[in-house]
Order: structure tokens, then sequence, then C-alpha cells
């Protein structure tokens, strides 16, 4: 049945033509997809060919312990772009936020999805995984959220984990950590996981990837499952502020000279440095702005345990421990040892004094 | 907890915990030593003898100009890359943020180099330290003199410089384990200053003064 199921499927180039995508729009959106990922220029074309002749992807959509900020990214970009449309191009066949039907009638819908699309189905997952008490502290539909994830990745043929919560863990997963959060790569270890973390994900990037997993198949991934064709650089390396970091020009609050003229942001916190992502070079809103941009340093959202590297307006290296007397302690215990040395030497010192003066006496 | 997390915590607060004990605990020690009972006369008041201190720091931070032939390369080379290691260290303004964050003080006035400035004197340094290190290795009395202690500090060193620079042109692989290499070897610095050679940074100049003091006092020229 599947496999009637499938070869039914539009491809996602009839779905264009339906929805008046024209072939020039197509190909400029597959010329900047294969400029992001760094792929040649003759590339495009390819990459054109092949995402056109993929089948609609059914996607099931699997939202955790989040607050929606995602899928908001993903649906409310500023204007109808062709990004949303390619989005528009998946047959979504599950997504409680999203869909008309609820209850039951809802976990039907994606049983049926996922039957049908057997191993072929991509597993969008929104939301940090609780594990503690057995995963009781997330349930839908009467399961826990552990159990879903593992029912719904069982029959994936790739699982993107969307925003840092579904990546790493994310804020749930933040210092105590109280409901045991972890990321889907923590308990699916199976299947390719593709993460494309951020509080919230660049839309772009969000559609980039799933395209080009459309197209090419599980892109090149860095060490923490994302992809480098988006994740490749610092935000440091590629910040338009970057000059002034190596001018040595710094603003010092955000409302000094330095700030006011657009200097670096380093010494205010801007984790740019350690973070990598595509904001400098996608942007924001239809490539807008972005947060530096704005005046705010970079706060590393796409990292793993970006919530407990300090405060958001400590610079990248600061101490990451607090010190409650420790280093004071060692400086007197450092002391008494001092004292306790040179009595000893010196004790030792008369000693050797006395045996002499006996000796030559 | 990643490896950069490492770096900057537990190792860092660790190293730091270790360095204030084990300077104290030398420099308290050597401090209530005292001195060998002097059998001179003393021919000198003590503040001329504190102003024969002073000349002698002076002077004997500098070439002897009898030796100088010999000596001025040496010299040179010391001074080159222990001029370039102070102003990375005290210069750069990511250093200085580290400093003022690690001590918690806030300096208001507290001047920085250009980055691209720094990296020139960073490379300069680091080859300067390279001529010093062949010129340890190729003098023979220099070489017999020297010990594990000179061969491990200078490795943290390289380390340490090395990873610096290879952060400010992106070399290296990846930015975090570059700089968390960085924060380590500095980390290794503090651990083990202390116990080595390095423990010259407190001693050198009251040493010199000490030596100075004692020989104006009874009547020697500094």
């Amino acid at each position: 049945m599947s496999k009637k199921r499938t070869d039914e499927r539009p491809t996602i180039g009839q779905v264009l033509d339906e929805n008046g995508v024209g072939r020039r729009r197509f190909l400029k959106y597959c010329a900047g997809i294969t400029a992001l990922m760094a792929m040649p220029p003759g590339a495009t074309t390819a990459f054109a060919q092949q995402l056109r002749a993929a089948k609609r992807p059914t996607v099931i959509y699997m939202p955790f312990q989040e607050c929606t900020g995602c899928l908001e990214s993903l649906t409310r970009s500023f204007a109808p772009s062709l990004e949303s449309l390619i989005f528009d191009t998946v047959s979504l066949d599950y997504n409680h936020t999203l869909q008309a039907a609820a209850g039951h009638a809802a976990e039907e819908a994606r049983y049926e999805a996922m039957e049908a699309a057997h191993g072929e189905y991509i597993l969008i997952v929104d939301g940090s995984i609780p594990t503690k008490i057995n995963g009781a502290y997330g349930t839908s539909a009467g399961h826990t959220f552990v159990d879903q994830l593992y029912e719904a990745a069982e029959g994936a043929a790739a699982i993107v984990a969307v925003g840092v919560c579904a990546a790493y863990g994310g804020v749930g997963a933040a210092y105590p950590n109280p409901t045991g959060a972890v990321g889907v790569a923590d308990l699916i270890t199976d299947k390719p996981v593709i993460n494309v973390p951020g509080c919230p994900p660049i839309p772009e990037v969000m559609t980039g990837t799933l395209v080009s997993f459309l197209a090419t198949g599980v892109p090149e991934l860095d060490i923490h499952g994302r992809p480098k064709a988006f994740f490749g650089n610092t935000i440091h390396d590629r910040c338009y502020r970057r000059r002034f970091y190596d001018r040595g020009l710094f603003a010092e609050a955000f409302d000094d000279e330095g700030a006011k003229n657009g200097w670096c942001l380093y010494k205010l916190g801007c984790r740019g440095p350690t973070t990598y992502n595509a904001c400098a070079t996608i942007k924001w809103n239809g490539g807008t702005s972005w947060p530096i941009e704005a005046g705010h340093g970079c706060i590393g959202c796409s990292e793993p345990n970006f919530w407990d590297q300090g405060g958001f307006y400590e610079p990248v290296t600061s101490k990451l421990f607090r010190d409650t007397g420790q280093v004071a302690a060692a400086g007197a215990a450092g002391v008494a040892l001092g004292v306790a040395s040179a009595v000893a030497a010196n004790s030792r010192r008369k000693k050797l004094a006395a045996e002499d003066q006996e000796t030559s006496s | 907890m990643t490896l950069l997390e490492f770096s900057r915590g537990p190792m860092l607060h660790f190293a730091l915990i270790v360095f204030v004990l084990g300077v104290l605990w030398r420099l308290v020690a050597v401090s209530l030593l005292g001195w060998r009972k002097s059998k001179t006369k003393w021919r000198n008041s003590t503040a001329d003898a504190v102003k024969g201190g002073a000349i002698a720091t002076g002077n004997r931070s500098w070439p002897h100009p009898e030796f100088l032939d010999r000596t001025a390369f040496g010299e040179a080379v010391g001074y080159g890359y222990h001029i370039g290691l102070f102003a990375v260290l005290l210069l750069y303004a990511p250093h200085v943020v580290f400093w003022k964050n690690l001590f918690g003080v806030n300096v208001p006035f507290w001047p920085t180099l250009p980055s691209g400035l720094m990296s020139v004197i960073s490379i300069v340094t680091i080859f300067v330290m390279f001529i010093a290190t062949v010129r340890r290795y190729m003098h023979k009395p220099l070489r017999r003199i020297s010990n594990f202690d000179d061969w491990f500090t200078l490795f943290i060193l390289y380390v340490l410089m090395l990873s610096g620079v290879m952060l400010v042109f992106g070399l290296g692989g990846r930015y975090e384990w570059v700089l968390a290499t960085h924060i380590i070897s500095f980390n290794a610095l503090l651990i083990w200053f202390p116990f080595g050679k390095l423990m010259h940074a407190f001693y050198i100049f009251p040493s010199r003064f000490i030596t100075g003091y004692k020989h104006e006092k009874k009547g020697a020229s500094s």
C-alpha cells in the first residue's frame, strides 16, 4: 500500500507548476540554495532537476516540550515567499498546532500517514524530550513524548530536529534540567538526525535543509549534527562588524558612542566567535536585519548548552565558575605553608650550624 | 560539559587556586628564611643602600658595556619575547576583557592595541621565542644548565601563543576547540608557574635589589 501511495504522489515540480511558480523563479531559488551550500554554480541545474523530480514528501511534525516559536518562525514569514511555497509543497500530514483535526481524529491521521509512507516520511521534531520519571513530564494522547518519538522515528527516512530544544535540549535542558530534557539525537541513534538549531531557526535554513535533503539526501553535517552548508562558519567570521573587532574598536555599553557607531559587541557578551549559524549572511525577516545589526550581541542560540554558558552579557572568555572563597582559602593555605616551610628550613639551618660548631670544636 | 566549558570553568578555577597557593607558599617561605648574618661592618646608611639596590636593579637589567658584544644578542632575544608576551597579555582587547572578568575589576582606562598590530606582535614574538629556543639548544653552556623545567615551560608557551594566533586567523579547526586549547594552555601555565623557573617573574627584581642593597651597605659598588 505504501508503494502505491508513493507512486501516486506528485513530484515537487508538479506542485510548483500548479502553484504558478515559474521556471526562472524556481532556478533563482535553487541558485540561492546551492550558493548558500557552497556548491559550484554548475551544480544548480542538476540540483533543480533533482528537486523537481523528487516526490512530494510526507512530513510528520511532532511538537514536544516547546514554545511554538520555531513553528512561528517557519510559518509566519513577513511576506509570502518561495520558501513558504516550498514548505507548502510538502504533505504536512500531522502537526497538531496547524491541523484542523484534533483529539483522536488527529492521532488517527498521523497513524495513517505513518503507515502509508512507512520508511519514506520525514519526521520533523520540535522541542526537547523530557525523560525523567519515565517521560511523565511530557505526554500527549495518553503517551509520553519519549514513546511517541520512538514510534514516529521507527518508520522515518530521516529526522529533522528543528530548533535548539529538539537538537540539544535547549531551555528545557538548562541547569538544573528538572525534566531530564534531551535532544532527538540523544535518543534516536539508528536514523539520520539532521539538527537545525536556533531559537528559533532561520526559516530559509529550515527549508534549505529540507530541499537539499529531497534533492541530494542527508547533507554533510558538522560535529553537532548541523548541515555544514548553513552552520559551517561562525557568526564572527561573517559579521559585518568584524572589521571593528580587528581594529580594536568595541562598544563598552549599549548606549555609548561605540554602540552608536556600530562597533564590535564582543565586550558586551556577543557570542559570535563561538556560534555557528547563518544569521550574518541570510539574516531574518526576508533578509531585513539580524540581532547584531539591530544592536544586540549574538546569544549563541544555535549552540548546545547555550543557556548555561554564563551571562548573555559576559564575553565568551568569561569564567564559568563561582568562587566562594576557595581562592582566598588557597592564599591563606599558601601563606601558612610558606611560614611552616621557613620555620622548618631555619630550624634545620640552626641544627646544621650547631653540628658544624660541635665538629670544629 | 564541553572542552571549552571545562577550560573556562573548573579547570580555570583549579588553576587559579594552585597558582595562588603555590606562589604565596614560595614567596612567604623565601621571605622568612632571613639573611645570612653579615660579618662585615656596615659602611653605608640604609638610605644609600636602598639607592644602591635600585641602581643594581636597573644596572643588572641591562647588558654590561664590557660584555656587550657577547651578551647583546641573548639579551635582545630575551627582552624581545618578554616584551612581546607582555604586550599580548596586557594590551590585546579580548585579554583585557578576560582579566577584567576574571578578577572582577572595572578599570575605566585600560588601553588596547588593534588586533592587526597585535597579530604582528604575536607572530614576531613567536619567531623570537623560536630563536631563543634554538639558541638555548645550540649554546653549549646554556644547554647544560637547561632542564625539563625550561623545555616544558617553553612548550606551554608555544601552545599558548600558537593557539592564540590560530584563533585570530581562524586556523586549526573549530574555533571553540582552539579557544579551549588556548585557555587550557593558560591554565597549565598557571598550575606550573609556582613550581618552576617561571617564579623568576616574582624573584628577579627583588633579588637584584637585595644584592645591590647588601653590596652598598658593605661599601661595595653596585
